[in-house]
């Protein structure tokens, strides 16, 4: 593979160290003639070899290609995600932080109106909510809605041209980070109000947050694949979404439940809130905790990587 | 990055002519269905329950007459290509003839990576361009300029790499103010005149091209002939379907006649269009 930029590119590099009339000749002829950035393409693949005869091998490295072309081009993941977002917000004054502003509203009113049903003080109860809803909402509950549509929203550029999955799920996984980015404000708004900044300590969701990421591009995975096949399946997930929402610890305390809560364990989005969440409340979640939250998500990447494998030659045909 | 003089001959004779491995296509007894989706194959809740039907009904003798019944959830599989052999060599200019549906925009598909064979196997060598979609894979939302940087990505330019092709893209379609606005607000010419600049500012060793291209209106064409011409040129191998005799003797030295998914003929251009335009049957 020509790994050498294009003509031009190196050409207009070369322009700029040095300002000489001639290469400049050279540099405009190059970047007028059609066809000036043929050589060294270092995204786009070389080679193109598909073969259907050979059975589940060929399957499992055709993914693992696609995974690893779409890492290649994670520029342009990044960039799709970001041209998603400044869509989707373009002619709005706040931009993005609308949804800040409605999760502050949110948070504000369900915070007040949950303190008084649990009898609980709204100092202690609301960080808790804070952090709690934010994450379920523009972290899991969001990614669950978005990786629905992670290939069907890209139907144009799958029917036109060649590209990875994987840059629909980076641009995917990118814009909810990106959400989430602008929902943190919510949180440390209210620890800056009660002053409980958790320091340092938070620091220890990063890790968690890095689990988030992988089982998020898991989520689009499988989710994409199956519901560009089947398309009742975006409704269905909302509804399970739902019900996980209320039998998972958002709104309220594990403590809450006390010896009643035995089956809590059974619930993988439990283990899976608790990694990032206790960090910021100041507590370190146990080595239970994360030992549940890294099994599940170890058998979602292995679910979610044989749905990938399986559907991946099929999806061009499915959206 | 310190660069020579040496640099940048090569580098200039690389923008020219290119140094390239030698492209090819090769396909080995190609198949491809083609899976339509309609009504209840859409539902994982009817397609569950008709299976399950099914067996039930089966068990009971029952001939499932009832609204989700087995006819409404079946999906229907459209043979799209059938067991094709052909191989094409650098140089060559390869056309596509056949009537509406004889597979010539699958083949295309199948060629660019776009769809994936049932059975067979494909081997393209170099790099692939496809030109098919009459939007040029642009984004209508997003403005001139953005949708330049996307491809410039695509292709895995570098920044500089994506400056030297907005310039080139701006002067082909001089668009003027419009580069920061949507594409949803240009006129019609002004859609086509940046993604036609979009589409042939990269040329590729395969260049993989629908006829529409090489439609449009005759005042834009004379303005755009000269680009593609270098494109097209510049390919070592082009394959290209259309109906226009015109098109396929100008551009091609080669023919495949493709009906209903199968190889009718293959060979030289005149030989083929006269037998096609006749519509004679394949002398086998």
């Amino acid at each position: 593979m020509n790994v050498l930029p294009s003509a031009s590119e190196r050409l207009s590099r070369h322009d700029r160290t040095t300002t000489g009339l001639a290469d400049e000749a050279a540099d405009t002829r190059a970047a007028l003639h059609p066809g000036a950035m043929a050589s060294g393409q270092q995204g786009i693949a070389q080679e193109l070899l598909i073969d259907a005869r050979l059975g589940r091998k060929t399957r499992d490295k055709a993914a693992i290609a696609d995974i690893r072309d779409g890492l290649a081009l994670w520029r342009l993941g990044v960039s799709l995600g970001w041209l998603d977002i400044k869509l989707r917000y373009r002619g709005s004054a706040l931009g993005p932080f609308w949804l800040t502003l409605s999760s502050a509203v949110m948070v504000a009113s369900m915070g007040w109106l949950y303190a008084m049903l649990f009898h609980i003080v709204v100092r202690d109860y609301l960080p808790f909510l804070a952090v709690s809803l934010i994450l379920w909402q523009a972290g899991i509950g969001g990614v669950a809605g978005e990786a629905c549509d992670c290939f069907i929203n890209a139907e144009r550029t799958i029917r036109s041209m060649r590209m990875p999955f994987t840059v629909q799920v980076i641009r995917t996984v990118v814009r909810n980070v990106i959400v989430l980015g602008h929902n943190v404000i919510v949180p440390l708004a209210v620890f800056a109000i009660y002053g409980l900044w958790p320091g340092a300590h938070a620091l220890l969701s990063l890790p968690g947050l890095a689990l988030w990421l992988l089982d998020g591009a898991a989520a689009c995975y499988f989710l994409g694949a199956i519901c560009a096949r089947f398309r009742d399946v975006p409704p269905i997930i909302g509804s399970l979404m739902q019900i996980a929402y209320y039998l998972t610890p958002v709104i309220w305390k594990p403590s809450q439940l006390g010896a009643r809560g035995w089956w809590l364990p059974l619930n993988p989005f439990d283990p899976l809130l608790e990694v990032v969440r206790a960090p910021l409340l100041g507590t370190t979640p146990s080595l239970l905790i994360w030992g549940a939250a890294l099994g599940y998500s170890a058998v979602f990447w292995l679910v979610s990587w044989r749905v990938f494998v399986r559907a991946r030659p099929r999806i061009a045909f499915w959206v | 990055m310190e660069l020579h003089q040496g640099d940048l001959d090569r580098a200039h004779a690389d923008g020219q002519a290119p140094v390239r491995g030698g492209a090819f296509i090769d396909v080995q007894d190609l198949s491809l269905d083609f899976p339509l989706y309609h009504g209840g194959a859409r539902s994982l809740k009817k397609t569950v329950l008709s299976s399950v039907t099914n067996r039930v009904g089966g068990q009971l003798g029952r001939s499932g007459g009832e609204n989700d019944g087995p006819e409404k959830t079946r999906r229907v599989v459209v043979q799209a290509l059938r067991h094709l052999n052909f191989q094409v060599k650098s140089g060559e200019r390869l056309g596509i003839v056949g009537r509406n549906g004889a597979g010539k925009s699958s083949l295309l598909r199948v060629l660019g990576g776009i769809y994936e064979p049932v059975a067979g196997r494909i081997h393209v060598g170099g790099t692939i361009n496809t030109l098919l979609d009459t939007n040029f894979g642009m984004n209508l939302d997003l403005t001139g300029r953005e949708n330049i940087t996307l491809r410039g990505r695509y292709v895995g330019l570098s920044a500089s790499g994506i400056a030297a092709l907005e310039e080139d893209v701006e002067a082909f379609a001089a668009l003027g103010p419009f580069m920061e606005l949507p594409v949803r607000l240009y006129s019609s010419g002004m859609v086509v005149r940046l993604g036609f600049g979009l589409a042939t500012a990269i040329a590729p060793q395969v260049l993989l091209m629908d006829e529409w291209f090489m439609a449009g209106d005759s005042k834009f064409r004379d303005k755009a002939h000269a680009r593609l011409e270098t494109v097209v040129r510049g390919a070592e191998i082009l394959v290209l379907t259309s109906h226009m005799p015109g098109v396929l003797q100008h551009w091609c030295t080669r023919l495949l006649w493709l009906e209903s998914g199968h190889i009718v003929a293959d060979g030289p251009v005149d030989e083929i269009m006269d037998r096609y335009n006749a519509g004679a049957p394949p002398a086998l």
